[in-house]
């Protein structure tokens, strides 16, 4: 039990004393990438050696989160506490256990796999989000604890009322990073002023994208930080209880998130009266079943009661009438994550971060035909062309870019020579494409451009709920029609008709989804149209 | 085997307990069922309707809408194909071809003597390792044509 945040700093300063005396700490990576590589079993075998060597007061084996350069799988990080000093090896096997024993003592063993730490994919980072991730312990309370969480809750807990807190976030011009962009702190304002008994907070987890797997990463590697999050904003808000929406294809996040609530509760964190205050909270996890449809708002609550994942017309607005016809606050894991900082930093700090309408930070996942494959956090405003040729090292094997693609299904094909755009909502929404929540794709010369956009639409067909005719019919009839330009069988007139039912679909369909599956579309004409006029047969 | 004597069932029921037997229980329900059986048949549809007073058709309505869920058995052995946008620009579209013409079924089918099923997952989230498939539970990453049949032909031997 924490009732307090002297007590919440007690339990922090004891773990660090306990550890006094334990100066160095090998970090494994146990992200996916990682983990696919073996790094859970590299984890067991080298805590045992260490142990049967002795070495275990003097350092410490733990497994954490995503490093973020997963193309260097898999990553450990060798931390001296003394000297504050992190290194970084890359590429090490699973069978390596024994090199990395050596390296306690003698640091200069496996130098030939230190990864050079003053490259732009570390210097131009700034993490926020992921300020935990390959640092704390995801299965460890008290690790979170002594890093400095928590401290944010029982801080609002102890001295804030529910408006000072909105009214922080709001100073801090955080925009929800599930894609949207709207404003959290309005948005928790909107909750706040509904009178109702009973008030829910949601956390979408449902990261449906193909191409994105920045959520999974903080939901494995950060699992504290949701639940602290959440549990912030239900005091905010007046609400009650949470729900964390997952995918169940993402089974590692469900456990890790299971176990961290299962933790809060046996501190008190989550429960009644916490940190002795007159506030109850409490999450469950309820797991997800891969429909893309799911990561609209309307969907997604609909999902959670039992029913098929069908999104309703809007408004009402989750706000007033959303779960169990109750007011609900939906946001996505990334913005739960950004208000524990927020809090402990304020929301002038943030504000200051990034750029005048995108405050803070973001985080990509950059895959695709480039050199530094994984997790990015950098701050809004940063340039396309710093991020895939500094951060990410360019394209592999050095061919030209032809373009990115942001947003996924929802979101469009940026070219090469629009690359010095900056890396805001604004910004990439002027070019045709949007923020989304965060997958980054490169693609070299080889991409055929009419192909992406049929890969996407395909894919925004099979999502379709069904629902509404102008997404159910409009998706497949567009499918269609690109397969023509593919075969180069199209007509002058298709190319009209492939044009105009962009258009339909973009206005008339009832969600989300339907009204922006024609991007990947829209923006691939403006950029790419000679590709499409050579699907044009001749007559 | 009949709901009486299968304890598979007991499952099932601990889910819809946990969660005061409420229609929202449904997802979950199916989420554990599909965990203890490896897919869900008529049945054990029928088992959760009536355990949640919901009509059948609620059930088997829910159950088609997600893709998580599988109405048939799995083969012995399964592939899973991640054709995320990442593995799809890598290939994966020309890897899950391979398969298909190696056993002759489409994604989403066994073979007629259950020794294999290939199936396709809309983004497993391991983008960096692109093109991946899964298989029998093991994600293999950095996938090339050559490469992806050994593995497969490794998974049936």
């Amino acid at each position: 039990m924490i009732l307090s945040l002297e007590e919440l700093q007690g339990v922090g300063d004891k773990r660090i004393k306990s550890e006094k005396d334990c100066n160095k700490e090998l970090r494994i990576c146990v992200g996916s990438s990682c983990s696919s590589l073996g790094s859970s079993t590299l984890e067991k075998e080298l805590a045992k050696k260490v142990k049967e060597k002795g070495l275990d007061k003097k350092c410490k084996v733990k497994g954490v989160g995503c490093n973020g350069l997963c193309s260097a799988a898999i990553m450990v990080s060798h931390y001296d506490k003394e000297e504050q000093k992190e290194t970084l090896y890359g590429g090490i096997e699973s069978g390596q256990s024994d090199e990395l024993v050596a390296l306690i003592e003698e640091s200069s063993a496996l130098a030939e796999k230190k990864l050079d730490m003053s490259a732009p994919f570390f210097t131009q980072q700034l993490k926020i989000v992921l300020e935990n991730a390959g640092v704390v312990d995801p299965n460890d309370i008290e690790d979170y604890i002594a890093h400095g969480g928590y401290h944010s809750l029982f801080k609002v807990l102890d001295e804030m009322s529910p408006i000072e807190v909105i009214e922080e976030i709001k100073i801090s011009g955080l925009k929800g990073r599930g894609g949207g962009g709207y404003p959290t702190g309005l948005k928790w304002e909107t909750v706040l002023k509904v009178d109702s008994d009973q008030k829910y907070i949601v956390c979408n987890g449902d990261e449906g994208d193909p191409g994105a797997f920045m959520d999974r990463a903080v939901m494995e590697a950060d699992p504290h930080k949701i639940v602290e999050g959440m549990a912030i904003a239900g005091y905010a808000c007046g609400a009650s209880v949470g729900y964390i929406y997952v995918r169940a294809e993402y089974p590692i996040a469900v456990e890790k998130l299971n176990r961290a609530i299962k933790q809060a509760r046996s501190n008190n964190i989550l429960g009644t009266r916490i940190a002795n205050s007159s506030f109850n909270f409490d999450i469950e996890v309820r797991l997800g079943g891969g429909a893309f449809v799911c990561g609209e708002a309307t969907a997604l609550v609909a999902s959670i009661e039992g029913n098929r994942g069908n999104p309703r017309q809007k408004p009402p607005h989750l706000s007033d009438y959303g779960l169990w016809k109750q007011p609900t606050v939906l946001n996505n894991v990334e913005t739960f994550a950004n208000i524990a900082p927020i809090i402990k930093n304020g929301g002038e700090w943030y504000k200051n971060i990034g750029t005048h309408n995108s405050s803070g930070t973001k985080v990509f996942a950059l895959t695709g035909h480039i050199k530094n494959t994984g997790l990015i956090e950098v701050p809004m405003g940063i340039s396309l062309r710093k991020l895939i040729y500094e951060i990410g090292g360019g394209t592999t094997n050095g061919k030209p870019l032809k373009a990115i693609q942001t947003g996924g299904p929802s979101g469009g094909c940026i070219p090469e020579h629009l690359l010095d755009t900056a890396i805001d909502y604004d910004s990439l929404k002027a070019i045709g494409s949007i923020m989304g929540s965060g997958g980054i794709i490169v693609m070299d010369e080889a991409s055929n451009m009419v192909e992406v956009a049929r890969f996407f639409m395909d894919f925004s067909k099979s999502e379709s709920c069904g629902k509404c005719v102008p997404c159910r019919v409009g998706t497949t009839e567009l499918t269609m029609l690109l397969d023509k330009f593919i075969a180069k069988e199209a007509t002058v007139s298709d190319f009209e008709l492939l044009k105009e039912m962009c258009e339909v679909v973009q206005n008339a369909s009832l969600c989300g989804l339907g009204q922006t599956a024609p991007n990947p579309v829209m923006s691939t004409i403006k950029y790419f149209e000679d590709e499409y006029l050579q699907g044009i047969k001749n007559d | 085997m009949s709901v009486k004597t299968d304890d598979r069932y007991k499952m099932v029921e601990k889910t819809m307990k946990k969660l005061g037997f409420d229609r929202s229980a449904l997802i979950e329900a199916l989420h554990t069922a599909q965990d203890t059986f490896g897919y869900l048949d008529k049945d054990t549809l029928k088992f959760i309707a009536q355990r949640l007073k919901l009509p059948y058709s609620k059930v088997y309505g829910v159950a088609t809408f997600y893709h998580f869920f599988r109405l048939k058995p799995k083969g012995k052995h399964t592939t899973v194909v991640c054709m995320g946008t990442a593995c799809y620009i890598k290939g994966a579209n020309v890897i899950l071809q391979k398969f298909e013409n190696r056993f002759g079924i489409k994604a989403g089918e066994t073979t007629v003597d259950g020794l294999i099923s290939i199936l396709t997952a809309r983004c497993i989230g391991s983008c960096s390792l692109a093109p991946i498939a899964i298989y029998d539970d093991k994600p293999i990453g950095n996938l090339t044509i050559e490469h992806a049949l050994a593995e497969i032909e490794e998974l049936i031997l």
